[in-house]
């Protein structure tokens, strides 16, 4: 993350939404704790979901929500990366595409037919992509939805004019500092924790689930050893592993060439 | 064998040490049963013991069943080590906090907070020798005074290994399954009773307060045969001979690569060690900039920022990642602590995702090492070995 010069005396904050779900705005809102003390640091300026009342940019910081997927978002986002010096995208839509972006691999204007009267009307892209396939982001948090206490890091550290810090390695560390079994060797369940970033507090397998990647891959993510050993040894199927790797962050690299890969043996 | 000093208490004495343990404020944890593991955390009675349940331990495989033999102890151990109390997994240093702005005085809370008084129940001979270890790598009081303090104040009720796991090898590593050393009291399952030895002035002082009784010479015979019997048994075997010239010698080897391909770098193998010590500090403020902590966490060779050196991380390869990890433990450690870092508690092998067992892989080095080590660099000669 580059560190920006000083923020102004009272930074002014706004919050974009694109193609998404509203999760991870909401999860700004879930900030019970800290919301008040947030309010009184920065001048929440632009945030739609939160009050109606719209200032004008420029702003000192941004933060993105949702994916870019049509060509009135392409517009805008480009309008957000102008007026705010600092932009974060927040959020697997932001960061990776998220779910919508499993069209990417269907036939849009198939979709388009079946689903709306007048397909015509419908102004779309021709896929949908993370922010950062548009302009220039300065940081990314993952997660669908982000974790508050990410959030609150990197916001505090945007304050303090310091790095935040934010794990980059897999989710058994986190798991295992917690203490919970590994649902892989005692329940036998197939995780994608071993090569998911850490950073949700091991939600799933707290609640004895296997991991679904909600924080896309880790730093180095051996993706080839999960998945030889999920065919050979836990009799997950190639589809099987397509759609594991296909979610939240499917159309995020190493995710989306390995699914591609599964995808091609297949139907060769 | 008749000088053995064995004494023999009915089970239910083991609620009595468990209540006078309580007297003597001390915390008791032990193995508890929690999501289908064995768990260490807090336990009041001998209720609260897995009683009937017993482990099935593989590479990549744990499973807990009910066994047909009521035992207290009849499992190994599960994930969980005891450095998890010692050394916590995530504790914060200190904090600072101001009332005003920048360059304005700041005060600095809770340095040290002092650790409970942990009585540990059910500790294995494996484990007693991991705890040996870690005091040779962090337990000074200058290195980490919340570990020394706890450590002193740790009471250790041992127990004898008589049932082995799959993935046991403290044979190999010569540190069990007997326990002879560091420990307060040591518990030996004779059928439905208990073999005591006394190993400290502690555990002699709350042993006078037992009902007991000397064991008779068939009982001291069937302790010499479980044990001996339990050594017999072993799930894996480690041929420790030579084996950190071995590894210095294979470090160019291609099979770290093979290794590699399996390895998912996810840390597991080092978060679920019993001597793996290594940490990150975290410094973190608030929104306001009023508030600061210093967190401590489990840090794990496998991570990326682990060997981050100036512009980028010096271990990028999953390869170069595993072969640090495997050689300090087996190799490096004796040079840096004069002790292998291994116990062969096998947590390591257990409870990797996929399996990988680093007695296999160590073994695999013997058939590929070539004659003679890597020469060394003119910078790796002239440094003190």
């Amino acid at each position: 993350m580059n560190i920006p010069g000083p923020l102004s005396q009272k930074p002014r904050l706004a919050v974009y939404k694109f193609s998404s779900c509203d999760g991870c705005q909401l999860q700004i809102l879930e900030l019970e704790d800290e919301l008040l003390e947030l309010a009184g640091e920065i001048e929440i300026a632009y945030f739609l979901e939160a009050r109606r009342q719209a200032l004008p940019g420029p702003y000192d910081i941004g933060l993105v929500e949702g994916s870019i997927s049509t060509p009135a978002e392409e517009r805008l986002i480009r309008q957000a990366r102008k007026d705010c010096k600092v932009l974060v995208s927040i959020g697997a839509c932001a960061t990776a595409g998220g779910i919508q972006a499993l069209r990417n691999w269907a036939d849009i204007d198939a979709y388009k037919k079946r689903i709306y009267p007048r397909p015509e009307w419908i102004a779309t892209l021709d896929v949908a992509s993370p922010i950062a396939g548009y302009v220039y982001i300065d940081f990314e948090l993952r997660g669908c939805p982000v974790n508050k206490r990410q959030l609150v890091e990197v916001l505090s550290a945007l304050l303090a004019q310091r790095r935040p810090h934010l794990p980059t390695y897999s989710l058994c560390i986190e798991c295992k500092r917690a203490g919970i079994p590994c649902v892989m060797v005692a329940r036998k369940t197939p995780c994608l924790g071993p090569i998911t970033q850490a950073g949700c507090g091991a939600l799933c397998p707290k609640f004895n689930r296997g991991c679904y990647g909600c924080f896309g891959p880790a730093e180095t993510p051996n993706i080839a050893a999960l998945g030889r050993f999920f065919q050979e040894e836990r009799n997950v199927s190639r589809p099987a592993m397509v759609r594991m790797l296909r979610s939240f962050n499917g159309y995020l690299e190493p995710f989306k060439t390995s699914s591609d890969d599964y995808e091609q043996c297949i139907q060769p | 064998m008749d000088k053995l000093p064995l004494h023999i208490v009915r089970r239910p004495e083991l609620d009595r040490v468990f209540g006078l343990l309580r007297d003597n404020a001390y915390t008791l944890i032990g193995p508890t049963r929690r999501d289908g593991v064995i768990q260490y955390s807090e336990i009041r009675s001998l209720a609260d013991l897995p009683i009937g349940y017993s482990d099935r331990q593989a590479p990549g495989s744990y499973e807990l069943v009910k066994s047909e033999t009521p035992r207290c102890f009849g499992f190994v151990h599960g994930a969980d080590s005891w450095k998890r109390f010692l050394f916590p997994p995530k504790r914060r240093v200190f904090g600072a906090s101001r009332q005003a702005g920048p360059k304005t005085p700041f005060d600095i809370d809770d340095l040290r907070s002092p650790p409970p008084a942990y009585a540990f129940v059910g500790v294995r001979a494996c484990e007693i020798a991991a705890i040996g270890i870690l005091d040779k790598v962090i337990g000074s009081e200058l290195l980490d005074p919340f570990y020394r303090q706890a450590r002193d104040k740790m009471f250790v009720l041992a127990v004898n290994c008589i049932e082995p796991g799959g993935t046991c090898f403290c044979v190999s590593m010569n540190t069990g399954p007997r326990v002879t050393r560091s420990f307060d009291l040591c518990l030996t399952e004779l059928g439905e009773e208990f073999g005591v030895e006394v190993g400290s002035e502690r555990g002699a002082a709350l042993f006078k307060q037992l009902t007991s009784r000397p064991a008779t010479a068939a009982e001291k015979e069937l302790f010499r045969l479980l044990l001996e019997r339990a050594s017999e048994r072993m799930g894996r075997h480690l041929e420790t001979e030579g084996l950190p010239e071995l590894l210095r010698k294979s470090i160019e080897s291609p099979r770290w690569q093979t290794i590699a391909s399996r390895c998912l770098a996810c840390g597991n193998c080092t978060m679920v060690c019993p001597t793996c010590f290594c940490y990150n500090v975290v410094d973190s403020t608030d929104l306001k900039c009023r508030k600061a902590e210093r967190w401590r966490y489990w840090d794990s060779c496998f991570t990326l920022e682990f060997s981050y050196l100036g512009a980028t991380s010096v271990r990028y390869e999953i390869s170069s990642r595993y072969r640090q990890w495997m050689t300090h433990k087996l190799a490096w450690w004796h040079d840096q602590f004069g002790t292998s870092g291994c116990v062969g508690c096998g947590r390591c092998i257990t409870w990797c995702p996929v399996g990988i067992d680093i007695t296999a892989e160590a073994a695999g080095f013997r058939e590929t090492a070539p004659p003679r080590a890597v020469p060394l660099t003119p910078q790796q000669q002239a440094m003190p070995s």
